[in-house]
């Protein structure tokens, strides 16, 4: 394994922000930045899903306040977002991991806009079953 | 387009002082490069601005550095082509910086050994090429210029200081590809490891900012491909 030999002080190396300094840069970059983000944006969904979960264990009333919370349309506009997080990163997430064996290599691009129409479809779908629902 | 006056913001570091940037002003043709402009401002303005260079046509890669936020060759990236009124001139990202402009690319040419520095390779001809007596067989550069202008623009070598990089994994799949009578097994098993190969997220942008059509990127997932092939074939019990 190659150690990194630091003769000098200095080195410009943005560490995490690399991931998301997405100026100047290309496509592989935007998606490889929207996919790290989505996918910590997940993770606190997941955080934030268990934490709400636990509004069930004190009692019937803070459920139900929460429940009315979420039938708001901010709060449904927030299913919307979750929907958007979850579409990109699993489509994005089909192409990486094609392309990470191998598979479409050539065609990254295209394939990353075939699955991000598919993404966009899926998305209204979503968002109008969301806000279509009735209020249950 | 006739000449014009573009502000300069080039990034100054000298060891032991604090980074900083300092504005020149310098006249420009059409034909200006960043890389002359920068010799203007040397010669006429500040002859303590260190910056490295040497072919003035890309084939050295040694004046690989950031112009507005992109890695470029300063001798080929016309100034007035970039339209913008100030020029941002940055040193190469990942790599130590030694002064201005200039960063030590003594570890990125050092990941390159453990490939074999395949620097070069058989030549092809076309079908219907009419060769020369004698010449049948010959050698010729590969298209890797070393100018490290890959490893600045990766936004995994941004985070991970042991990342081999994309220039010396591309290395890597130009000796698997083409072993010459070497055993691809060695280099494979170089690749094959967290700071390897598989640290990739498949941004592209190496394959991007490349002047020379090396396609890091791609040999990256080739590598990735020819691994994922023998292991399966492991399974399978073929060694």
């Amino acid at each position: 394994m190659v150690q990194e030999r630091q003769t000098y002080g200095l080195i410009r190396r943005k560490g995490a922000w690399s991931w998301l300094d997405v100026r100047g840069r290309r496509l592989g970059a935007w998606a490889f930045a929207l996919n790290r983000l989505t996918g910590l944006g997940l993770v606190l969904y997941l955080v934030i899903h268990l934490l709400v979960l636990s509004l069930l264990a004190q009692g019937e009333s803070r459920w139900n306040d929460f429940i009315a919370l979420a039938k708001s349309p901010a709060f449904l506009f927030l299913d919307v977002v979750l929907f958007f997080g979850l579409l990109f990163h699993g489509l994005n997430g089909i192409r990486v991991a094609l392309v990470g064996m191998g598979l479409g290599v050539e065609r990254h691009k295209t394939l990353f806009w075939v699955l991000m129409a598919i993404g966009a479809v899926l998305l209204l779908l979503s968002a109008w079953k969301v806000f279509s629902s009735p209020a249950t | 387009m006739a000449e014009q006056t573009v502000q300069f913001k080039v990034f100054r570091y000298k060891q032991g002082e604090r980074p900083s940037y300092q504005t020149y002003t310098v006249r420009v043709d059409p034909r200006t490069t960043v890389l002359r402009a920068l010799e203007q401002i040397r010669q006429e303005q500040d002859g303590t601005l260190a910056f490295r260079h040497s072919c003035f046509h890309a084939s050295c890669g040694t004046c690989g550095m950031k112009v507005n936020g992109r890695e470029v060759l300063a001798c080929v990236t016309n100034v007035l082509e970039l339209s913008t009124s100030e020029v941002i001139v940055e040193p190469l990202d990942n790599a130590p910086l030694i002064t201005d402009l200039v960063v030590d690319m003594g570890d990125f040419y050092a990941r390159y050994q453990p490939a074999g520095m395949p620097m070069i390779r058989e030549s092809e001809f076309l079908p219907d090429s009419q060769v020369p007596e004698g010449v049948e067989h010959h050698m010729r550069l590969e298209n890797c210029i070393e100018c490290g202008l890959c490893l600045s623009a990766c936004p995994v070598a941004g985070s991970d200081p042991l990342y081999l990089g994309p220039a010396a994994l591309a290395a890597a799949w130009r000796m698997v590809e083409e072993p010459r009578g070497r055993d691809p097994a060695t280099v494979l098993a170089w690749v094959d490891h967290e700071h390897g190969c598989w640290r990739c997220h498949a941004a592209f942008e190496c394959s991007e900012v490349c002047p020379s059509n090396v396609d890091p990127a791609g040999a990256i997932m080739a590598l990735r491909r020819e691994l994922t092939r023998r292991k399966i074939g492991q399974l399978f019990g073929k060694r």
